[in-house]
């Protein structure tokens, strides 16, 4: 089969049946590509895992568009990204549909009402586990010698300024990186 | 003439959000989630909270791209199906950019000592955002003074973070408490109701 269509109908099936964000999309990318298709060596992939990680976006659209790139330039990087899109495109423009028409009815709140302080939580165990990568990033210890105290810094910082002067999220997150960095060249120069 | 005109503006404002949005989430579905929150519910009032933590655990649930899930919902939600095309348009753009031109060198980008120095960094300002988004968040769910809330929030807190149980298990397990609850709810409603009757 063309190289194209084969990109696009692997990276359909990525879409499809990745459940629960990036990290469940890994293993079945590397099922496609590695495994069935022999598109890429497995030291390719990890590259591509290790780039898809280091750069904003969802993991499953970088790859897809590191993939389509590498195999077939930017018509390749349309394809994958495409097909990666599609199942979500079709379900969840579904759910949005009844979501809506059935939102309003008392028995529904109910049961939202239910889902909604387990999305506070997970949302809060996911900022926590990016804190502990931020303070530890040579692996977590419950001592404190490990403890990075620029980023700890930062994230008080930052965080006093989001709480107390509204600043904008993407200045924050902008602003850590530069101010970050640049306090690390300059100890580095001291 | 006029509502097409909202339309357009609304749709432009759309574009804008989710391609920044997207340009700056590093880490993950929950992180774009947060920035929506800010952006859709406090800034631009577009959504009410809960509308915005319902979309997350839709987007959850759903296969795909975390991410794009949340757009097709929101696009469909401010502008039907334009709206989800443009959302996604806007959410998928950055990515396709940015790695196009980094799977060109990137071998040099992955071992660039700068890169990773700045990436490490920039952690720090992401749990930021996130906490702050979650005390927001938190708060509300204190504020109902439901113990079934409160006590769901904090169980759900501790299966994620100290037992490591998937997130998608977690939302099926409260979508199932919810309908109990409902069940209860309307047991205690017949109830009342035979109570004043009699």
């Amino acid at each position: 089969m063309n190289t194209l269509l084969l990109l696009f109908f692997s990276f359909v099936q990525v879409g499809l049946f990745s459940v629960g964000g990036g990290y469940a999309a890994i293993p079945l990318i590397q099922n496609q590509i590695v495994d069935v298709h022999g598109m890429m060596t497995l030291a390719e992939f990890t590259d591509l895992i290790t780039i898809a990680e280091m750069t904003p976006g969802p993991i499953s659209i970088n790859s897809a568009t590191f993939v389509g790139m590498r195999l077939a330039g930017v018509p390749g990087v349309l394809l994958c990204s495409l097909g990666c899109i599609l199942p979500s495109f079709f379900i969840c423009l579904a759910l949005a549909y009844f979501y809506y028409k059935y939102r309003g009815i008392q028995g529904v709140q109910t049961v939202l009402g239910a889902l909604r302080p387990a999305v506070v939580a997970l949302i809060a165990s996911a900022g926590l586990s990016i804190l502990v990568l931020a303070l530890f990033p040579n692996g977590f210890t419950l001592g404190l010698e490990g403890i990075h105290l620029v980023e700890g810094l930062l994230f008080v910082g930052a965080l006093f300024l989001l709480r107390r002067f509204k600043v904008n999220a993407i200045a924050i997150i902008f602003g850590t990186g530069v101010v970050g960095t640049a306090a690390y060249l300059l100890m580095g120069l001291v | 003439m006029k509502s097409t005109e909202r339309k357009a503006t609304i749709l432009c404002k759309l574009f804008k959000a989710t391609f920044l949005l997207s340009a700056f989430t590093f880490g993950g579905g929950f992180v774009i989630v947060s920035l929506m929150k800010k952006k859709f519910v406090e800034e631009l009032g577009w959504l009410e909270e809960e509308e915005m933590l319902d979309i997350t655990a839709i987007a959850q649930s759903s296969p795909g791209p975390i991410p794009i899930n949340a757009s097709v919902i929101l696009g469909y939600r401010m502008c039907g199906l334009a709206g989800t095309l443009v959302a996604i348009l806007g959410t998928a753009l950055p990515p396709m950019i940015i790695l196009s031109v980094i799977s060109l060198f990137y071998v040099q980008f992955r071992t660039n000592p700068i890169v990773a120095l700045a990436l490490q960094v920039m952690r720090a300002g992401v749990a930021a955002v996130i906490f702050d988004v979650v005390i927001n968040l938190a708060k509300n769910v204190i504020k109902t003074r439901r113990v079934l809330y409160i006590g769901l929030m904090a169980a759900a807190f501790v299966a994620r973070a100290i037992l490591g149980v998937e997130a998608t298990v977690l939302i099926l397990a409260c979508l199932a408490i919810g309908l109990v609850d409902v069940f209860a709810q309307s047991r205690l409603g017949q109830k009342r109701k035979t109570e004043v009757q009699a």
